[in-house]
């Protein structure tokens, strides 16, 4: 069913803990499997709690599918810094880059299935944010 | 299993339906729920899930609403099922029931 991986939107998870990031990956690998581009990123460059563009902006890359790439934040700073990114991508790209409006573990999890399903991005946000539906 | 209305087959006036019993221990939780969402997307059929026979009806393929019937061990689960491949969605969803999820 998901013999290929390359055509499914990609997922990046975005927290201010390098361990929550890394741990919802980690959910989402187990959960739903290999078949979507996936990406994690916490931490401020010093390595503290919060956020850079530039891990930000890292974790995209990684991730990257021509489907686009769902991210999923936790609180204000992951929000901003990530659309922060988004803009700073390259014109062609950053239409295929959506901020979701949905808990990070949860919203990953659900982003990854839809994703896993081959849906669209609109799909994929869409789905994960049902949760505050 | 042609007819008049082969040539329309998204108009299939009636859905398939069928039951199982959840047999895994956590029931229809968060990873049953996945398995279930990412089979189910596998079929063109619109493919419903329900704990009564007669409804309320959820939509199989969205992983959010199916973790939302909280369905538990022991759970009947009833499936409706519309559409051209219905057949073979209805089988998969059965034997992914049947089989506890691949689950203990």
């Amino acid at each position: 069913m998901n013999s290929s991986n390359s055509g499914n939107v990609g997922i990046v998870i975005v927290s201010h803990s390098p361990k929550i990031a890394e741990g919802a990956a980690d959910m989402v690998r187990q959960m739903v499997g290999s078949a979507v581009p996936l990406a994690w990123t916490g931490g401020d460059i010093d390595g503290g709690l919060g956020t850079n563009v530039a891990g930000i902006l890292e974790a995209i890359e990684a991730a990257w599918s021509p489907a686009g790439v769902a991210v999923l934040v936790d609180l204000g700073g992951a929000e901003t810094n990530s659309e922060m990114a988004v803009e700073m991508l390259p014109e062609d790209r950053r239409a295929r880059v959506v901020v979701c409006n949905a808990p990070v573990v949860e919203g990953a999890v659900i982003a990854a299935t839809e994703s896993s399903g081959g849906s669209p991005l609109a799909a994929v946000k869409r789905s994960a944010e049902e949760f505050y539906a | 299993m042609h007819d008049a209305h082969a040539s329309r087959p998204s108009e299939t006036p009636v859905p398939l339906t069928a039951s199982a019993v959840l047999v895994n221990k956590v029931g229809l939780h968060a990873r049953p729920s996945v398995k279930l969402t990412q089979c189910a997307k596998g079929f063109a059929a619109k493919i419903e899930l329900a704990l009564a026979v007669d409804g309320p009806w959820t939509d199989a393929k969205s992983p959010v609403k199916v973790m939302r019937v909280k369905a538990p061990q022991g759970a009947t689960l009833h499936f409706r099922v519309t559409g051209p491949d219905g057949k073979a969605a209805l089988a998969a969803v059965l034997a992914l029931v049947h089989d506890g999820f691949g689950e203990a």
